[in-house]
């Protein structure tokens, strides 16, 4: 009994942060970092923001820091809600979620997942690539749903050589670097479109998207999401890559104009997608589903064992960082 | 005026077919004018007989072009008394008699290491593929409804990842190569220690999969490498082991490895190849943990116009000038040789 009043007491001597979601990595993450913060996680009761903080007697000025994950929105109308927020930090590398600019305004830092997960993405980026090019998938597919009596395999038709081939980058961030890394030993050649030039990057760089689909034989979409990458990748820009081109994209579902793509797919204007993100998860459109020259995958990319674990010791640390004012591991600028 | 007179005339020599080739469809159009092309790979007949349906004299064959659908044996090279020229379209040459061809003094030549690119650049997809369950997620994803969540199950982290090279090649160093790329620890075994390779060497084929998370198998098949992956190499590699084979189905003891793939001794398979192509065993159809390939590794578009180019060259080559060893050609776009030979007198035994 007084050890239960004693870790009341405790509890309510803990920095508070709001959990919204829960992030996946929240049952990992919690009894870690128990001891050090107060996680109110309104999930489970499926009352509203307001009502959970007004149920357990938490004024929601006393909230100063908000986990959450990509899926959950951290709009104005959120931000509204608590006064007194001084930290938003999100478990992703994208912030598309979140109103950035309401932050700026409120002075609210806020932080996410940086370059953890590049490696990993970069990774899928790179297999959903050699996969739609080389139509791994697919002939997976044929063979578990035709050779029931060694039906020969010349049907199946030939994929695209990589050794040669020009690759363009959109987004050469954390994860762009790292799918330039694994793709050259493949024997592609690396271009790139970015926000600006890289001085320290010798890849040759163009300031159009348009230009730079009609220059490659496939693109890899690696960028944020916000107002100036919204549908970066449009009509003009999928029609510029053309018949052979190939497109993977394991940044946001929002980069690409998904009903153009799916549009161009059917009717044969580029060679195939490698697609890890949609405009409106976990909606994928039903074209793609029968198409043979699309390799879908469910946001998944970031996703491993380690980087769970990686990930948990961030946001703890972020966490401990803020709340003995000190600089934060992760910021978004 | 038969076919026997057109055996007198340069432009259009007889050219034995067995297999099918990939390339085939492409080079029969490309080179009509120049070759009878005898398909023996469409026939059901004894090759004696094959012939003589088409009244075609066995001693008039000189060159045949194959792949190892079809193998070419002492059998078949006995009918054939004129025979100077096998010209596989593969890099192995396992289906080849080879030391019956080196006593009647035959060329045998394959395409080296021409797609050894490919064939690195399939085995990278297929085992990042069981890794990140690529191809298991994209019929996941197919499956489900619209408005259910993407599920999907955790993968392990490629980065990192100690991946042995069973055949350091060619391919292997291809393969090798990528894998570097990726944070791998690439170590490897081989018939003999490469020199001025970084990798950690092993001599020994359990001790190697003992020490890595991964096996890469990329050695040609000889009697040798039969079956050198078996039960005790995959009990050794661990539950949580992958294996990606893209060099010939019989280097895996196939029986064994679905075996411990359905008893979950091993963690997974990317398998180009198979043991008795185009079977493939069903039980590997129910399991999401391996990923399937039709010996595809060599096959790009790109690759099968290179390898017509040089394959019409080689057997120019061959029946033009009739040299004792045909000479390299290095195509000056991809910097490979074109073909390798087998030298004539080479004391090494290479038939499985």
């Amino acid at each position: 009994m007084a050890e239960e009043a004693h870790n009341n007491h405790h509890l309510q001597d803990l920095p508070k942060v709001l959990v919204l979601g829960p992030p996946t990595c929240f049952p990992t993450l919690q009894p870690l970092y128990s001891r050090k913060f107060h996680f109110l996680n309104p999930n489970p009761s499926g009352l509203s923001l307001q009502h959970f903080l007004r149920l357990h007697h938490h004024h929601p000025s006393s909230i100063p820091a908000v986990l959450c994950s990509a899926s959950d929105s951290v709009t104005a109308d959120v931000l509204r809600l608590l006064p007194s927020l001084r930290l938003v930090l999100t478990t992703s590398a994208g912030t598309d979620h979140i109103d950035l600019r309401e932050c700026r305004r409120r002075g609210i830092q806020v932080a996410g997942a940086g370059g953890l997960f590049s490696e990993d993405v970069a990774d899928v980026a790179v297999a959903l690539l050699v996969d739609v090019m080389r139509k791994i998938s697919a002939a997976d597919r044929y063979l578990r749903t035709q050779n029931h009596s060694n039906t020969p395999w010349d049907m199946f038709t030939f994929g695209s050589k990589l050794s040669g081939k020009r690759v363009g980058i959109v987004g050469l961030g954390s994860i762009g670097m790292e799918v330039a890394k694994r793709l050259e030993p493949f024997g592609c050649i690396i271009l790139y479109n970015s926000k600006h030039k890289k001085a320290t990057v010798s890849y040759p760089f163009y300031s159009s998207v348009v230009d730079l689909a009609t220059t490659c034989d496939a693109l890899v979409v690696c960028c944020a999401l916000n107002e100036q990458t919204r549908h970066i990748i449009n009509k003009e820009v999928i029609l510029a890559l053309g018949k052979g081109g190939f497109i993977v994209n394991v940044g946001r579902g929002g980069l690409i104009d998904e009903k153009e793509l799916v549009k161009c797919l059917v009717e044969g204007e580029i060679g195939g997608a490698g697609l890890d993100v949609f405009e409106n998860e976990p909606h994928v459109p039903e074209e793609l589903l029968k198409m043979n020259n699309v390799v879908l995958s469910p946001h998944c990319a970031a996703f491993t064992v380690e980087s769970t674990m990686n990930l948990c010791e961030l946001v703890g640390g972020n966490l401990e960082a803020f709340f003995s004012n000190k600089p934060l591991i992760t910021p978004v600028e | 005026m038969g076919i026997a007179d057109t055996y007198h005339n340069m432009e259009l020599q007889p050219l034995l077919v067995l297999g099918l080739p990939s390339i085939f469809p492409s080079f029969e159009t490309l080179n009509s004018h120049k070759y009878i092309f005898l398909k023996a790979f469409s026939s059901k007949l004894p090759l004696l007989q094959f012939l003589a349906t088409k009244n075609v004299a066995p001693s008039s064959i000189r060159a045949i072009l194959c792949d190892p659908r079809q193998a070419v044996t002492a059998d078949i090279l006995g009918v054939l008394p004129s025979m100077g020229f096998i010209l596989t379209t593969t890099a192995g040459m396992d289906h080849i008699d080879l030391p019956e061809c080196r006593r009647r003094g035959i060329q045998v030549v394959s395409i080296g290491s021409l797609a050894a690119d490919d064939v690195a650049d399939m085995a990278i997809g297929l085992f990042i593929d069981v890794l990140y369950k690529i191809s298991a997620n994209n019929r996941r994803v197919r499956k489900c409804v619209a408005s259910k969540s993407l599920n999907f199950t955790i993968a392990p982290k490629l980065g990192g990842k100690r991946v042995g090279i069973v055949g350091l090649g060619s391919i292997g160093g291809e393969v090798g190569k990528r894998l570097e790329a990726f944070d791998c620890k690439v170590m490897y075994h081989s018939r003999n220690e490469k020199p001025f390779v970084p990798y950690p060497y092993y001599s020994n084929v359990v001790e190697l999969a003992a020490n890595c998370d991964a096996l890469v198998v990329c050695c040609p098949l000889t009697k040798q490498t039969r079956h050198i992956i078996n039960r005790e190499v995959m009990l050794a590699l661990g539950k949580d082991g992958v294996i990606v084979n893209v060099g010939r189905g019989p280097v895996i003891d196939e029986k064994e490895l679905v075996r411990c793939l359905m008893e979950g001794e091993i963690g997974g398979a990317g398998l180009d190849v198979f043991e008795n192509e185009p079977s493939v065993p069903k039980e590997l159809f129910e399991l999401d943990n391996v990923v399937l390939s039709p010996h595809a590794g060599a096959h790009t578009e790109e690759s099968c116009q290179v390898k017509c180019e040089l394959v019409a060259a080689s057997l120019e080559a061959f029946f033009v000038s009739k040299p004792r060893i045909v000479p390299a050609i290095i195509d000056e776009r991809h910097f490979y040789p074109s073909f390798e030979c087998l030298p004539v007198s080479s004391g090494e035994p290479a038939y499985a």
